[in-house]
């Protein structure tokens, strides 16, 4: 309970400080709203449409309020009709944000989910076998490999990946297709994507986990189970696993909040229209509306998977369990 | 790779009774323990024998990095166990143990008698144990390693040992996690653990070392009530005299990875024939000494076991080391020879020097 308080307090503090930014800009919001080359006519209509000579805290709850019952832009006879739920509504593009939301947030999941299966099944398990193999040839090329996979740009590797696979050896057909026009198109286009992606976060999981599973192999319990007689495969696999998936763990719940606010360079890279996509795009037009949806999504995305996290690591470890 | 001893049993041939030689129960014989470091070759153990029998308690104590516990994890074959990356111990000698060698066994085959012929008891429960699992599920997976039982039958058997080694309300106990326990309760979960499945040997390494000074004694009163009801021969490996007077029947001293003296503890108390024991004796507090009297440190520290001292290992710290003539201390290294019945000590000073030493300079002063 104290938690879900927790969660509306933030969300509410992000989105407070974004309707504030642009007063503290000194840009009229008005403006930002409907573009400079407006007329002065149409600035002042936007304002009263929005709400915008209201106080922070009215245009604050009338945004909320109308996401749970929708919400009527009114200005003199110019009535814009936003559906529940309402996100907000962008009268640049002249639509309103939630579906743009529905529309581009299942992309960025499901690149973010499949990028997430990979990394963790090639980071860890490279990771492990890095570490029961310390100091071999296999060793050290794998941790060579994950140097780069960290130093390198994602741009640099989806160029490169786009540039080998697809125009060079012709092996993949890149370029988003939705799921329910050709799954086949659609998993190749996203199979680059995932793997781009996945080869960032591998990197760093492989780090991560031969570290830590390093650090288990050398605790006193893993010599224990050892001592009783246990085969090396159920104390590696059980008993060094369990304490190393600790820290994997919490890594991922926010790696996977973070990617869901969108994995900007990986979705403009390959072209693929997530959220990403769609926030850089606002970004450059200066729609505001857009990004405060978006915004929204993240910092839920954020404190969902911070909340999950705190769920599992009591799961994992006794010692965290509340009495 | 282990290095392995040419003679021995074959793996996987059936035991025999005994080792060929001595027929003793648990027979370590020039056992060498070396590890490949960037620094050099660390001779943590370099040729030590020992043997022992059932219902007996051999006491082994040194200081840090005597290789107590080297020998230890030895012989429960803990070094070639789990060993990954390119530098592996090299272990040397034999260990047999109820007549079968263990270091040129498959390691397999020595996996199995680990936690069932063989267990170990550690120094500190706490990190012993494994902090995510019930002290319930650790003990039952220790037993369902050796025995076919399903787990119900293994939770009783868990509960069984977790009362029998005092705990109270064993049932409920069963499913608590190590931090749940107190230091006291974790020991003697960690020794139901390692008897639940009646092993023949048992190795206490620093058993108490990690405990209150009042349950420190409980639990040695624990492992010496356990051995006479189970039989088994036992190991305890200490730094703390007083451990090993309450428990031991022999005692072997280690200094730089050999053993300086061993004999029954009576003779190793009080008729102690070489100056590192000495030294040992002296460090120890004593409730019979004046309160106002300081306690006597062994001057300097362990040595290096890359560059091991020449000759006797212990000469740089001992007192006598210029006693015996021409260098010989430095030199060349002493022999563990007999100084009285069943009693040893590798030491250049003569029997008479010792004797003399002793009864006049160090006893008046313990």
């Amino acid at each position: 309970m104290a938690v879900a308080v927790m969660l509306v307090v933030i969300v509410v503090v992000v989105f407070c400080i974004f309707f504030l930014i642009p007063q503290w800009t000194g840009v009229d919001p008005a403006t930002m709203y409907v573009g400079k080359t407006s007329d002065a006519a149409a600035v002042e209509g936007i304002r009263q449409k929005l709400a915008l000579d209201e106080p922070i805290l009215i245009q604050v709850f009338e945004f909320f309020k109308g996401i749970f019952v929708g919400r009527t832009y009114a200005a003199g006879g110019d009535v814009t009709n936003c559906a529940m739920p309402c996100f907000g509504y962008s009268f640049r593009s002249e639509q309103a944000i939630w579906p743009v939301l529905t529309d581009r947030l299942p992309v960025t999941m499901v690149l973010a989910l499949g990028a997430a299966a990979l990394w963790l099944l090639f980071g860890v398990a490279a990771g492990v076998l890095s570490a029961l193999k310390r100091g071999t040839l296999w060793d050290r090329s794998a941790m060579v490999v994950a140097l780069a996979g960290v130093s390198l740009p994602i741009f640099f590797t989806a160029m490169v990946s786009l540039a080998v696979f697809d125009y060079g050896l012709g092996w993949i057909d890149s370029g988003f297709v939705p799921f329910g026009d050709s799954p086949g198109a659609w998993f190749q286009g996203m199979l680059l994507p995932w793997v781009t992606l996945a080869f960032l976060y591998a990197a760093m999981y492989a780090r991560i986990t031969r570290a830590t599973m390093l650090e288990v192999m050398g605790e006193d319990y893993i010599r224990t189970a050892r001592a009783k007689g246990l085969s090396e495969p159920v104390v590696i696999g059980k008993h060094a696993m369990r304490s190393t998936m600790t820290p994997i763990l919490t890594m991922l719940g926010m790696d996977l909040g973070a990617l869901i606010g969108g994995a900007i360079l990986t979705e403009t890279a390959f072209s693929l229209p997530g959220l990403g996509q769609a926030v850089l795009k606002a970004i450059n037009e200066r729609d505001l509306p857009v990004i405060l949806g978006v915004v929204l999504i993240t910092s839920l995305a954020v404190i969902i998977a911070n909340l999950v996290v705190d769920i599992l690591y009591a799961v994992i470890d006794p010692r965290v369990r509340l009495s | 790779m282990t290095e392995l001893s040419t003679s021995g049993a074959a793996p996987g041939e059936p035991a025999v009774p005994a080792s060929p030689a001595t027929g003793a129960f648990l027979d370590v014989r020039d056992l060498k323990v070396h590890f490949p470091t960037d620094d050099g070759l660390v001779k943590s153990v370099d040729g030590l024998s020992f043997t022992l029998e059932k219902g007996r308690t051999l006491g082994i104590v040194g200081e840090s990095g005597s290789g107590k516990s080297v020998t230890s994890l030895g012989i429960m074959g803990l070094h070639t166990a789990g060993q990954y990356g390119r530098r592996k111990a090299q272990i040397s000698g034999e260990i047999w143990l109820n007549g079968r060698e263990l270091l040129s066994s498959d390691p397999d085959e020595v996996r199995k008698l680990r936690g069932r012929d063989m267990a170990m008891i550690f120094q500190d429960p706490l990190s012993a144990l494994h902090p995510y699992y019930t002290i319930g599920k650790q003990i039952v997976e220790a037993y369902r390693v050796h025995h076919a039982v399903d787990r119900k039958k293994a939770r009783t058997r868990a509960i069984e040992m977790l009362d029998r080694v005092g705990i109270p309300q064993p049932d409920k106990r069963v499913d608590s996690y190590p931090h749940e326990f107190s230091g006291g309760m974790r020991q003697r979960a960690m020794i139901a653990m390692s008897l639940v499945n009646n092993p023949q040997l048992l190795i206490a390494d620093e058993p108490t070392t990690a405990l209150d000074v009042t349950v420190q004694a409980q639990i040695l009163d624990l492992i010496r009530d356990l051995q006479t009801e189970f039989g088994s021969a036992v190991i305890v490996i200490t730094h703390d005299l007083g451990v090993v007077a309450e428990l031991a029947d022999d005692i072997l001293v280690m200094y730089g990875g050999r053993c300086v003296e061993r004999g029954p503890a009576e003779k190793v108390f009080y008729e102690p024939r070489h100056p590192y024991t000495w030294g040992l004796l002296g460090s120890m507090p004593r409730l019979d000494r004046d309160q106002t009297e300081r306690l006597i440190p062994v001057k300097g520290s362990p040595p290096s076991l890359i560059n091991v001292p020449s000759g006797c290992a212990f000469n740089p710290r001992c007192p006598y080391a210029d006693l015996p003539k021409d260098d010989v201390t430095r030199t060349v290294r002493p022999e563990l020879l007999e100084v009285g019945s069943r009693h040893s000590a590798a030491c250049h000073l003569s029997r008479e020097q010792r004797e003399r030493i002793w009864t006049e300079e160090i006893a008046p002063k313990l």
